[in-house]
């Protein structure tokens, strides 16, 4: 390469002073990350409480008066929405992606710093205009999270008035923000990596958002595109989507649109969608089990070429989502056989992750926990995703619980349980203390088994095909009385599971004042964020000078070394860094 | 950097070269800003590609009545192809150093790409004028569409344009300009490339691009039909 390299000139590395730079409009990639983590999990607490009440209806049907058939749709519609995307691909990119890539690759901050900050402050406003619409008359809209039209947009919908309007607009501004974070996110991984760094020397994490950011960045646009023609079918009453239609005994000016049309451009990215949340799943749960098995992640390169495929694949699946709607007897073969392919580099995903534990030294600390019941959860899911890939299997569950089951168990549970690992992995590093061990065990557990208590039952509410999205099942004579036994058993245990998690954000709160004091590198890990030379990080991430990489990301236990890890900063010939190593701490 | 031969590293192996002769460290800011702005045209081209093939999938049904067209987006078409000649102007000018026709590349072609924008409003009026909005029938509603993001696309080309030459011309910054002249140029050739291919688009369906979709159509249904008889 002829370039120079990014001389200090570019590198302004005083440090913000005043607490508005410097927490507010920070341009520094850690404060970003953290504001983007808050608000997330600020805006998932809603949804949790929504799942709640909407549990409380199938469980206790009748007991509660102010839920009615129109709010139950909002409920889910609302819980939907926001866990896939306001909570799970702004915290796994916005959070994770912003806080670990620079340190990572050993950079001093994102490429586009200011970009960088513009992203977390549209993304809030995208936040902020999804809350408005719970307080716009008429609600939310109820449309349920796909906002399939033509009934997303007629009268008789909840949130007809306002809410889909918010909704779609919403959505829009989300995706500004999320395409300035994500040309950050790609960039910095191509341009900014530090000395020796070569893509094949960065960890799991790193591949795994890169690829991430890039489906993101390439499917986002479908929702955009299918967005904003939504949005003028709605206001200016053109006909996108809006065929010639009845409603409520009037005919309306829509004529010739495709609802099909929509159907289309809403998985062209609803597909990619589910890999922009379990690629980094993907990615962080191999690095936790290799820092916590003391062993290098087995097979490194089919991890990246797994990871690499299945973002390919990811685009050429999309209308098994579609089966119900009907479609060319071929095409739906296409990609039936599509949707079967993608188990395979993600089964050696999980032989991998399973090799690496085999004989490892495991330490069953908070962040490996979660990393192992992520690969049981995740196993559990993507096997029934095998059965719902086949078209004739998938046209009679497609209604019932066991989609949500499915859906649930392998990108809701798992990637959540990924999430909390990570937290409690890079805890330490954002704040210099450890998070409480005995409180993260009892938060891992209930959640670990509580959520099997909710979803694995859901399965067999689906093969005696309990319909899902319905408010009540009165008159259904098929559903056995076991079924409404079933129902109550899993709202207890989602109210439990719900109230699990405020033990968690105690944890958060409670330890950044009283935790343990961590040290730098408390997980004895190899990669390059544990080798900073101070813990939090400063600005500027390094101090005066960046680190030079020599190795990858995973030796652990390497035959003949001294310690049972080696830091990436040390050179080949085993000689001491110009910076010294980072203190090992017992 | 060639990405298979890169997905090939061993990187467990010990590699005895030094750090720096095995990646070389962070690149120069005119690159990094290079990658960035071909990422952001890539996911851009993707919005378009979307958009282009809902068009095209909607103008093969057989209810599509084409749109006519306004004369005046001939005259807007070379005004964009003049403004991308001027950009390119400033581009080659920022490599041989000539600061003034830097200046000169960019203002004429910023102030092209405005008579642009003018144009498509100025065509958005003929049409109304005449009765034909949006809610007229699909066809309009993706003519309205379609050159509305693509004029915002410019917008924010502009927008960016003038922040930059406004800082540029202040501090007398060379640099920065010769930095804008050559990005610009970049982004100004992506927009008229993208113009081109949806004006072809909205003027293929006119001279009976739908019977050229149905004959391909069928061809490939029937080609899929006979292989998987065979089969």
């Amino acid at each position: 390469m002829t370039d120079v390299p990014i001389l200090e000139e570019d590198q302004e590395l005083h440090d913000p002073q005043s607490f508005i730079t410097r927490y507010i409009w920070s341009q520094d990639h850690k404060v970003i990350a953290i504001q983007y983590s808050i608000t997330a999990i600020a805006i998932g607490l809603v949804a949790l409480v929504l799942s709640w009440l909407m549990r409380l209806q199938l469980g206790f049907p009748g007991t509660f008066d102010f839920i009615t058939p129109e709010s139950y749709t909002q409920y889910y519609t609302m819980h939907g929405m926001i866990m896939v995307i306001y909570l799970l691909t702004a915290l796994f990119l916005g959070g994770f992606g912003n806080y670990l890539i620079p340190l990572m690759v050993g950079a001093r901050d994102m490429v586009f710093p200011y970009v960088n900050m513009l992203s977390f402050w549209v993304y809030l406003l995208s936040v902020l205009i999804l809350v408005a619409s719970f307080f716009v008359p008429g609600g939310p809209t109820g449309a349920g999270w796909t906002l399939y039209p033509p009934q997303s947009i007629l009268e008789g919908t909840a949130g007809y008035e306002w809410g889909i309007i918010l909704m779609l607009v919403s959505l829009v501004v989300f995706i500004v923000a999320f395409t300035m974070g994500g040309l950050n996110y790609v960039t910095t991984v191509l341009q900014a990596r530090t000395t020796g760094m070569t893509m094949m020397r960065m960890p799991l994490t790193i591949w795994a958002i890169f690829t991430a950011t890039i489906l993101g960045l390439l499917a986002f646009p479908a929702l955009f595109v299918g967005g904003v023609m939504l949005l003028l079918d709605r206001v200016l009453g053109t006909s996108f989507f809006m065929p010639a239609i009845v409603s409520m005994g009037e005919p309306l000016a829509y004529d010739g649109g495709s609802p099909l049309l929509f159907q289309h451009l809403f998985w062209f990215f609803g597909h990619p969608e589910v890999y922009i949340v379990a690629l980094p799943a993907f990615g962080i749960v191999s690095d936790l089990i290799s820092v916590h098995a003391r062993k290098n992640i087995f097979g490194y390169r089919q991890m990246v070429w797994a990871i690499v495929i299945i973002g390919g694949l990811s685009f050429v699946v999309w209308a098994h989502h579609m089966y119900v709607s009907g479609m060319n007897p071929y095409f739906g073969y296409f990609f039936a056989i599509t949707t079967l392919v993608v188990a395979v580099p993600t089964a050696i995903k999980v032989y991998n992750w399973v090799l690496t534990l085999w004989r490892g030294d495991i330490h069953l600390t908070v962040p490996m926990l979660f990393a192992i019941a992520f690969i049981l959860t995740f196993v559990v899911g993507g096997l029934t995703g095998l059965f719902l890939g086949n078209v004739v299997v998938d046209v009679p569950l497609s209604d019932t619980y066991f989609v949500v089951a499915h859906f649930h168990m392998v990108m809701g549970v798992a990637p959540i349980l990924v999430v909390f690992g990570g937290i409690y992995h890079w805890y330490p590093k954002m704040t210099g203390r450890m998070l409480n061990d005995t409180i993260g065990k009892t938060h891992f557990w209930i959640t670990f088994l509580g959520t099997y208590a909710i979803y694995f039952p859901m399965h067999y509410l689906g093969f005696v095909g309990v319909p899902r999205r319905y408010y009540s099942f009165e008159g259904l004579e098929f559903i056995p009385e076991s079924a409404y036994d079933l129902n109550r058993f899993i709202t207890i245990a989602a109210l439990i599971v719900g109230a699990a998690q405020l033990l968690f954000l105690f944890n958060l709160a409670w330890s950044l004042r009283y935790g343990r004091k961590a040290g730098t590198n408390p997980w004895r890990a190899a990669s390059l964020e544990w080798q900073t030379p101070q813990t939090p990080p400063k600005h500027g991430n390094w101090g005066p000078t960046l680190p030079v990489v020599h190795r990858w990301a995973y030796d652990y236990n390497v035959p003949g070394a001294e310690a049972d890890f080696v830091p990436q900063t040390v050179p080949q010939d085993g000689a001491a860094p110009p910076g010294g190593v980072a203190e090992a701490e017992p | 950097m060639n990405p298979f031969k890169a997905l090939m590293e061993k990187p467990w192996l010990a590699d005895p070269r030094p750090a720096e002769a095995i990646h070389g460290g962070s690149a120069a800011r005119m690159t990094t800003l290079k990658a960035g702005l071909w990422l952001f045209l890539a996911v851009v081209t993707a919005l378009f590609l979307l958009l282009g093939s809902a068009y095209f999938g909607r103008m093969s049904m057989p209810d599509w009545t084409p749109l006519q067209e306004p004369r005046l987006l001939w005259l807007n078409t070379g005004l964009l192809v003049l403004s991308s000649f001027a950009m390119q102007w400033a581009a080659t000018s920022a490599h041989r150093e000539r600061m003034a026709g830097v200046r000169a590349g960019l203002l004429t072609g910023g102030v092209l790409a405005v008579a642009f924008l003018a144009g498509q409003i100025a065509a958005w009026r003929q049409l109304s004028e005449l009765g034909y909005f949006a809610t007229q029938n699909p066809a309009y509603a993706f003519f309205y569409m379609i050159t509305a993001l693509h004029g915002l696309h410019i917008t924010g080309g502009l927008v960016v344009l003038g922040a930059a030459a406004d800082h540029a011309w202040r501090r007398d910054d060379a640099a920065t300009m010769r930095r804008a002249a050559r990005l610009c140029a970049i982004y100004w050739h992506f927009l008229l490339v993208v113009w081109a291919a949806l004006f072809a688009l909205m003027l293929a369906d006119n001279s009976g691009a739908i019977h050229i979709i149905e004959y391909f159509s069928s061809l490939a249904l029937q080609l899929f039909e006979v292989g998987a008889a065979s089969y």
